[in-house]
């Protein structure tokens, strides 16, 4: 077997990464959710807000201690697997990536304390206030990374001297012409994945007729949320995506499948891209569609893979493909909540019976459409590691194959036992449920917390 | 004194103090994990997990910290550095996965063994990886054309994994301290006597390392006993030695505080000392903090955020050690 030190390093990296962003793609969204049910606790007075968020928060607390375990891994990957990409980009993307740190990493952490050990010590005002800084570091956190993200799509502000990208107006940097859009996707998309969990989970308690209060509430929330934010994805993705056209427009050809640039392109619904051949062996689709959406006219042209050399493509049907999950996914999503909302207005939303069982299977769409998409988006940018600047080739360190391949299977061991070890240990914090009883208190220690978590369900065997 | 010669001067001083608060900080919580095999019992295991359960993702953050900070203002060194201890950064990274995630995992698991192994052998391999990374970065880099030019083993020698000892004897050190200082009952007791044998090997280790660098390397030699420097280096080993006495007087005397005060400052002595040995090199042999530096404009867009963002998180983080205080007995928790 040839150890390729190039697709090693790629395929380590893509690894680490994807099992990185499940968690704070949740935990994003969920910590947006607790905070708004303690500051409404806090404003109404009412305590199954306060129920609410207290079971939520043991679950965030497992996600978000997997998403800081496996972020710790990439802040020192760039360096084992991209070290050449570190001394190129390292000027632009290393102060992006500290002021994650400053701003959002140490915040989440100490506020994350108090808000799970403090409850008793702190006033209460404090207490609803580190539930809104954790969600709101973990928004900033976003902010930057994806502007980093965005500036190796779309690099401007900058100059090139002897090899190296050495910055010149760091406002041109961070708002770089892809980061708004990337940034409004993202988040949306994290408030969707927590949104159908919470959605999944209430239908689930519904169903067995378990915290029927609290899953009422809970559902009422997802739903009206989802209802908003899942419309809007699309409008998002569709913007995000025209912008990618100016900027990227290889990248969309190779989510349509499109190979020839001097014909008008049709939206394919499903093909087989054949890369060697130059055009799809089979496809089915709609005339004009790609045209449509991505020109807004009939006849429009848009650039096609042809139009430069193989070496300058991306993967096609890999980036077709998690294209088309992505988008399946995306339309699923508002139909499923809009008849959701249909039903609520009907007033039948928590009887019928059928709806509630399909949202309770729904949980997974959010975390598959994430990864899906930034499959799309970072396949999409191949071979480039930074667009137009720095080819993915040329960006490794000095490893040697079998070393990187040796530490690879490493990875997929320990992220295989622990990962799969903390969804098992989620969803049995979602099978014990709620505590039972009066919210007494604002919040709990966690060994307390699961204590008496452990204590409720004993009861009620 | 011009900017270029003034940023990377300043930067070394913050990510220098980056992680020396990181050795210390997440240091006493490794250490911790490294004492759990001695415990007893799963209350004593929660007990001792309890006082750091508040503390140590903050704690770890500074790992990050240190990592990005070097990102930010020397490239070229975390381009190098990287690559060339690879595989003890990536035993410390799988390592820290394994005993991050074992704080919730124990308490929602059926089965605490698992887990308790996962954060001992976590806390303890990560521990003395970190070890055998500074004694891979003291020994020196071999570097070409600006990127890592050994092998892959190059950092596998008797003095990295000396250096790997020596520092897990220190981290259990801080958390035997640490223990000591913050909980009672057995687990106290049992943490002080550890104390005073990790206080004897801690100074062993130093003493091992303190002679081992100037024989074998020549520059490290040059540094501290050419004069006049030496004249100006002499108080360091001596208020090592002071300390180390204080701190042992202090565990003989049942104080509290004061032995993980003092090791504390071991550390920062050890730190001071390996500062001296190898300034102005951030890659020893051959790469000063100058020629490793970033462009100034990076350097100096970070710093405007550091200098208004840094008191900031010193402050909060000060105020969580501050809400969490006092001890923690048996069968305690930060409970309501």
């Amino acid at each position: 077997m040839d150890f390729d030190p190039v697709l090693l390093a790629r395929l380590q990296f893509a690894f680490t990464i994807a099992f990185h962003i499940i968690f704070p793609s949740f935990t994003i969204g969920l910590s947006a959710y607790i905070a708004t049910l303690h500051v409404t606790a806090w404003l109404t007075g009412r305590d199954h807000f306060l129920r609410i968020a207290r079971f939520w928060t043991k679950i965030f607390a497992v996600s978000f201690g997997m998403g800081v375990v496996s972020g710790v891994v990439l802040s020192y990957q760039l360096g084992t697997n991209w070290s050449r990409f570190s001394s190129v980009a390292g000027n632009i993307v290393g102060p992006l990536a500290g002021y994650e740190v400053l701003s959002a990493f140490f915040l989440e952490a100490s506020f994350l304390a108090i808000l799970l050990f403090g409850g008793k010590r702190v006033p209460r005002w404090l207490h609803v206030l580190s539930a809104v800084l954790v969600a709101l570091g973990t928004a900033m956190s976003a902010f930057w990374i994806i502007s980093a993200n965005s500036w190796m799509h779309t690099p401007t502000g900058h100059e090139m001297r002897d090899g190296v990208a050495i910055p010149i107006d760091w406002w041109t940097i961070v708002f770089n012409p892809s980061f708004p859009y990337r940034l409004a996707h993202m988040l949306n998309a994290s408030y969707l994945t927590a949104g159908f969990v919470v959605l999944a989970v209430s239908c689930r308690y519904l169903l067995n007729g378990d915290h029927v209060e609290e899953s009422k509430t809970m559902l009422r929330m997802a739903v009206g949320l989802l209802v908003v934010l899942a419309p809007l994805q699309i409008w998002l993705g569709d913007e995000h995506g025209l912008n990618t056209l100016e900027h990227q427009p290889i990248k969309i050809a190779a989510m349509e499948a499109h190979w020839d640039g001097s014909k008008p392109g049709d939206f394919h619904i499903i093909a087989w891209p054949d890369e060697k051949a130059e055009k799809n062996l089979f496809e089915l689709s709609i005339p004009h569609g790609a045209s449509l959406i991505l020109t807004h006219d009939w006849n429009g042209l848009f650039k096609g893979l042809k139009d430069v050399p193989p070496a300058d493509r991306p993967p096609v049907l890999t980036v077709f493909y998690a294209f088309r999950i992505m988008i399946a996914i995306g339309f699923f999503m508002p139909a499923a909540v809009l008849l959701g909302a249909f039903l609520w207005w009907r007033g039948k939303l928590f009887e019928t019976r059928w709806y509630l069982w399909s949202m309770a299977q729904t949980w997974w769409m959010g975390f598959v459409a994430v990864i899906a998409g930034w499959v799309v988006t970072e396949s999409g940018r191949q071979p480039w590691i930074v667009q137009g600047i720095l080819r993915t080739a040329d960006a490794t360190s000095p490893v040697i194959g079998p070393v990187i391949a040796v530490t690879f299977a490493l990875f997929i061991v320990v992220y295989g036992i622990i990962f799969s070890a903390g969804i098992y240990f989620i969803n049995r914090l979602i099978a014990r449920g709620m505590e039972s009883g009066d919210a007494e208190e604002p919040a709990m220690s966690l060994g307390g917390a699961l204590a008496a978590a452990g204590k409720s369900t004993g009861d009620r065997r | 004194m011009t900017v270029e010669w003034l940023l990377p001067l300043i930067w070394a001083a913050i990510i220098g103090s980056a992680v020396a608060l990181y050795v210390i900080l997440d240091g006493f919580d490794l250490g911790i994990g490294m004492l759990f095999p001695f415990a007893q019992d799963d209350d004593e295991r929660d007990q001792m997990m309890a006082s750091i359960a508040p503390f140590w993702d903050g704690n770890e953050t500074w790992l990050v910290m240190g990592g990005v900070g070097l990102l930010v203002a020397f490239p070229l060194a975390y381009a190098i550095v990287m690559p060339a201890l690879y595989l003890p950064v990536i035993v410390m990274l799988l390592a820290l996965v394994f005993r991050g995630v074992a704080f919730e995992f124990r308490e929602i698991g059926r089965n605490k063994a698992l887990w308790n192994v996962a954060f001992a052998g976590g806390s303890t391999l990560a521990g003395f990886a970190q070890g055998v990374i500074l004694g891979g970065l003291i020994q020196g880099i071999a570097i070409k054309d600006g990127g890592y030019a050994g092998g892959t083993f190059d950092w596998a020698t008797p003095f990295a994994f000396v250096c790997g000892l020596g520092v897990s004897a220190g981290y259990a050190l801080l958390g035997a301290t640490w223990l000591t200082m913050k909980t009672e009952g057995p687990v106290a007791e049992r943490a002080r006597s550890h104390a005073v044998g990790l206080f004897y090997a801690v100074l062993a280790f130093m003493a091992v390392v303190s002679l081992w660098t100037p024989l074998e390397f020549p520059r490290i030699r040059e540094r501290w006993f050419s004069l006049p420097n030496f004249l100006f280096l002499w108080p360091v080993p001596l208020l090592t030695a002071l300390l180390a006495f204080a701190g042992w007087r202090s565990l003989r005397r049942d104080g509290d505080t004061v032995p993980f005060i003092t090791t504390i400052g071991l550390f920062l002595l050890g730190f001071l000392g390996l500062v001296i040995s190898s300034f102005p090199y951030l890659v020893p042999p051959s790469l000063t903090i100058w020629q490793a530096a970033g462009a100034p404009a990076s350097q100096t867009f970070m710093l405007a955020g550091t200098v208004v963002l840094l008191p900031l998180i010193l402050g909060y983080t000060a105020y969580v050690y501050w809400l969490f205080r006092g001890k923690i007995g048996p069968g305690e928790g930060y409970h309501h």
